[in-house]
């Protein structure tokens, strides 16, 4: 159990959280200036908080009452910067080296784990930003941390790199069972990563949960665009023909491109609120191959053209759907009401979802 | 152009006089530009003048200042005789603290802008490494601060090379002892048929300011490609 709870003035800014962790993947969510990445830093000890505890397990980090804080280089946390942060004068291999452990994790496991053992000879500089990552996580998972910080370790990436790290960060946890605090304003690495959620803004804690429970929140805040949902679905099978997984979910199947045959771990999938289409029975003669059962749970109005409705579909996962004042009127659609909600299987990202 | 005897002494003399300075210089300039790149503290303004003091004052009145604080009579000066036995007054130890002294804000400049320009960020992740603060300045602080840190101790070096002002009126003008390169040509141009001799020493001085200057020129950049990798 990690426990955070801290308060921190600024001029203009105040951070004042309160959370328990448990020891999985979190996720620090939120939109930058939320307060974040400051709040890893105090986990750290690079940032002093005015008052509060930081514990792991029985052990403070820092406690104001009781006049404890561990300086940064006692407090074990293994912490991944966004660029990295390697040393730029040693070498791979000597940055690696850098804070190893004795009784810690062995270099040349390590080394194959990541897949780095060619880049040992060579300097930060003259890597590319994904492998500046492995080399960051692998430094880190050497000094044989008890908790790992990770912020944004996958905003400099593209697409292609970042599904190169996120095998790794989810092994810290199965594999070495470190547990992980991620910082990251993307929903998708949320869902493909998180098993919990700590939404921020403000320097606050507004919402708490799973990736499913609390990215499905109303919430005034966000844009339409930015307005997303998680499902969880069971890979159910694979049609090659079409090269179309079959999802199995309980408002319906949902249909995804590609090939993710594993019926035993569900996956999550995100879906953008402006990609979902209600209709008040099952259509037949339409090109959306993914249509799920769910009754109206609220109507979120807020003076615009554009209203969110949110469906609870059978099975009790949330689903938001964008739509227009007009369509809801003249569809009549209130809460309660059973509808179908369709999505078009192309808008949804398969790339961040673990392939088999 | 071979030298004579007195000429070898008069740069032998100098040279030495040049590397105490810069040894002097070197510890006491890290140090203090560490304080001011890294720390707040009160006072920061003013130890910063203080440093600073010897660039913008007449090199007499330092030297004077010097003489009246280092001298045998003088604070300092007496408690060090008489608890080392240590004398700088019209010795060539104390034209090497002359010339430590005026080029002090050289070599802290030049060393504070270095540990200026290197991401903290880096030291908080040696920090989250495991490393106490001592191996952080070891082992990240120095190493990328070793440009500065050379561009400093040439610098030095050459001033300690020339100081002029301030080591006359501290220490006088002794053959042998510590009458320095400038000293010597100064010296010289003040004797009636001194020119022609003066003129071997001036182009000797010349000739060692450059080939120092190219000597970092060099060196700088080849340490900051190894500093930053990208050689």
């Amino acid at each position: 159990m990690i426990e955070i709870s801290v308060k921190q003035s600024r001029p203009n800014f105040t951070l004042d959280v309160s959370v328990k962790l448990g020891h999985g993947i979190t996720a620090l969510f939120g939109a930058s200036g939320a307060g974040k990445s400051s709040l890893l830093n105090l986990v750290a000890g690079l940032e002093q908080p005015d008052s509060g505890r930081i514990r792991i397990g029985s052990e403070s980090l820092y406690d104001s009452k009781a006049k404890i804080n561990l300086a940064v280089h006692k407090r074990r946390i293994g912490y991944v910067f966004q660029d990295a942060l390697l040393l730029p004068h040693l070498s791979v291999r000597s940055n690696l080296r850098y804070g190893i452990k004795q009784g810690g994790m062995e270099f040349s496991s390590i080394v194959e784990f990541l897949g780095i053992s060619a880049l040992l000879d060579r300097r930060p500089a003259t890597l590319s930003g994904g492998e500046r990552q492995r080399v960051a996580i692998g430094r880190a998972l050497l000094s044989a941390p008890r908790l790992m910080l990770m912020d944004e370790p996958l905003a400099s990436l593209d697409m292609e790199r970042k599904r190169e790290i996120f095998p790794y960060i989810e092994q810290l946890q199965k594999k070495f069972g470190i547990p992980v605090i991620l910082v990251s304003h993307a929903v998708e690495e949320v869902a493909r990563l998180a098993q919990h959620v700590v939404v921020m803004r403000d320097g606050k804690v507004v919402a708490e949960g799973s990736p499913q429970a609390v990215m499905n929140l109303p919430d005034r805040h966000t844009s339409r665009f930015e307005k997303t949902s998680i499902l969880t679905g069971k890979p159910a099978s694979y049609d090659s023909t079409y090269g179309l997984t079959t999802l199995s979910h309980p408002a319906g199947n949902i249909s995804l491109t590609g090939q993710f045959a594993n019926g035993k771990t569900p996956v999550r999938i995100v879906v953008r609120a402006t990609d979902v289409t209600l209709a008040l029975g099952k259509p037949k003669d339409i090109s959306a191959r993914t249509m799920l059962k769910g009754m109206i749970s609220k109507c979120e109005f807020d003076g615009s053209p554009i209203a969110i409705i949110h469906v609870k579909l059978e099975g009790g996962e949330e689903l938001a759907a964008a739509l227009t004042r007009k369509a809801i009127d003249q569809l009549g659609l209130d809460e309660g009401q059973a509808v179908w909600c369709l999505l078009k299987s192309v808008s949804i990202d398969e790339r961040w979802i673990a392939s088999s | 152009m071979s030298l004579s005897p007195e000429e070898w002494t008069t740069i032998f003399l100098s040279l030495r006089v040049a590397l105490l300075a810069t040894l002097i210089c070197l510890p006491a300039g890290l140090a203090l530009a560490w304080l001011l790149a890294r720390k707040n503290f009160w006072g920061k303004s003013a130890l910063n003048s203080l440093i600073h003091l010897p660039l913008v004052l007449p090199p007499v009145v330092t030297g004077y200042l010097l003489l009246v604080a280092f001298g045998r009579r003088g604070v300092i000066g007496a408690f060090l005789e008489q608890t080392f036995g240590l004398v700088f007054a019209f010795r060539w130890t104390g034209a090497a603290l002359a010339a430590a002294l005026m080029a002090l804000p050289l070599m802290v400049r030049a060393i504070r802008l270095s540990i200026e320009s290197i991401d903290q960020r880096l030291e908080g992740a040696a920090a989250t490494l495991g490393a106490s603060p001592l191996r952080v300045f070891a082992t990240v602080t120095l190493p990328l601060a070793a440009p500065g840190l050379l561009v400093g101790t040439i610098l030095t070096y050459v001033k300690a090379l020339g100081e002029f002002g301030a080591t006359i009126t501290f220490v006088s003008n002794i053959p042998g002892q510590t009458q320095t390169l400038s000293l010597s040509i100064y010296s010289l141009l003040q004797t009636p048929d001194g020119d022609a001799a003066a003129l071997r020493l001036i182009l000797l001085s010349i000739a060692l300011a450059l080939a120092a200057l190219l000597a970092s020129e060099l060196c700088v950049k080849r340490l900051t490609q190894r500093v930053t990798g990208t050689a």
